[in-house]
């Protein structure tokens, strides 16, 4: 094929048809808090590790409610706790965060 | 001989301020468009917070109303000033003479045909709350599929919306749509439940614990994001799409049924009622109060008083306040 230098991005559109929740339904049965996060940003405004690494609490529930990975995200948390503090859901997001590694863990994905 | 006090709409408001005219002492004239009280709320099923039936409230507004003088399917022809009152001239060629008037005409509801590209009246699977909730009160309709898999909230549909003329939030509908969300979710376990909002203004009292509750014990989906369009896919499935502005990625999801929040709006009639009574009509298209903090149950005229959402959406308890404020104002006026 001729390359004339062009090439198509692939969709960035979420189809949440295709969305895979396994993860997510699995750390909502460990950790049902996890639906209550209602995307305030305290979390990620708190976070000792967000300014270098991108960590997100916020964004972590929100990528799993898409269905996407989010493994090297996790491995970014410190696990300080800082973002449990100042939830105002009241989300135990440290234990939150300790789960979801556990699951990982557990299937041998990290 | 009782005093005569007219007043116009047999909703919430205008009942509510008849039982308490009649409790002080005056003779209530209620003057219904409609076959039915009761107004919009009548139509509805269960009522945020406590999940109060509807018909509860109504049974009681209508027993304690029982004594006033009470004309459905009756317009006003006309009114006009007459000394220190008004002369109102019913459409059933009844003359009343009424030292106040009491306007109680309510609000519209918004035509969700009016956003096309949510295709009310187009698609077959596309529904408003007010259908909803006829629905829960038992009335047919086969637009609603017996086992969805997905369910779809559209908030703010004809509300904070310049171009549909209508810039007010209508305040109840994200309410609405959660009590809604979460009936549904009762009725149908095995539907995920999306709702599409902009903001999400839970102001009232419990408000905020139904939101919790609908995401931590019902898991329904709150997405942020307005609904961009609707349209039919090959196999009948709507497709939804808006922006995840959290994500800041486009999105798009299959719905196999999708119930728009139509607002309060201001009633088309509401310029006719005010060159008619010669008081305004304000920005938004409601019925003008003297003022917005201390005297919204006033018009600019004496004797011409208002109750409810005629001057601007409102929910029902706020609506009983108003309604009970407005008969002890009369009263007051009427007693001067």
């Amino acid at each position: 094929m001729i390359d004339f230098g062009f090439k198509i991005n692939p969709s960035s559109t979420l189809d949440l048809d295709k969305a895979d929740l396994t993860l997510y339904n699995k750390l909502v049965r460990m950790e049902p808090e996890a639906r209550m996060c209602m995307a305030c940003g305290s979390c990620s405004a708190t976070c000792m590790s967000a300014e270098y690494s991108g960590m997100s609490v916020r964004k972590v529930l929100l990528a799993l409610q898409r269905g996407k990975d989010v493994s090297m995200m996790l491995s970014n948390c410190m696990l300080c706790g800082k973002c449990t503090m100042v939830c105002p859901r009241g989300i135990n997001t440290r234990h939150l965060i300790l789960s979801l590694c556990r699951i990982y863990d557990k299937e041998g994905l990290k | 001989m009782k005093e005569n006090v007219v007043i116009i709409g047999g909703g919430v408001a205008g009942l509510e301020a008849a039982r308490q005219l009649l409790s002080l002492g005056y003779m209530p004239i209620v003057v219904e468009r409609k076959k039915s009280l009761g107004g919009h709320v009548a139509q509805w099923n269960r009522l945020f917070p406590d999940m109060t039936p509807t018909k509860d409230l109504m049974e009681r507004l209508i027993a304690d109303t029982a004594q006033a003088n009470i004309f459905t399917e009756t317009g006003i022809r006309f009114i006009n000033r007459l000394k220190d009152g008004y002369n109102v001239m019913l459409t059933n060629g009844v003359n009343i003479y009424s030292k106040a008037v009491l306007i109680a005409t309510g609000f519209g509801l918004f035509d969700a045909r009016k956003k096309e590209e949510y295709g009310y009246g187009v698609y077959d699977h596309v529904i408003t709350n007010a259908d909803l909730e006829q629905w829960f009160n038992g009335k047919e309709d086969n637009r609603i599929p017996e086992s969805p898999q997905s369910i779809g909230f559209v908030h703010c549909v004809g509300s904070r919306d310049v171009k549909s003329c209508n810039s007010q939030c209508s305040k109840v509908c994200c309410m609405t749509a959660v009590k809604q969300a979460i009936e549904l979710k009762e009725k149908f376990p095995q539907a995920e439940i999306y709702c599409f909002y902009m903001d999400l203004r839970l102001f009232g009292k419990k408000y905020e614990d139904f939101y919790i509750s609908a995401q931590k014990d019902y898991g329904i989906h709150f997405i942020r994001g307005r609904v961009s369009e609707v349209s039919e896919r090959l196999e009948g499935r709507l497709q939804v799409k808006s922006e995840d502005t959290l994500s800041g990625k486009p999105l798009k999801v299959g719905i196999d049924l999708l119930v728009l929040m139509s607002g309060m709006v201001a009633r088309d009639e509401n310029s006719e009622i005010a060159s008619m009574l010669r008081i305004q009509t304000d920005s938004d298209g409601f019925l003008k109060s003297r003022d917005n903090i201390y005297s919204i149950i006033e018009s600019e005229r004496p004797g011409i008083f208002f109750a409810g959402a005629c001057t601007g959406t409102k929910t029902v308890p706020e609506t009983v306040a108003e309604a009970r404020a407005a008969a002890l104002e009369i009263h007051n006026y009427l007693s001067r």
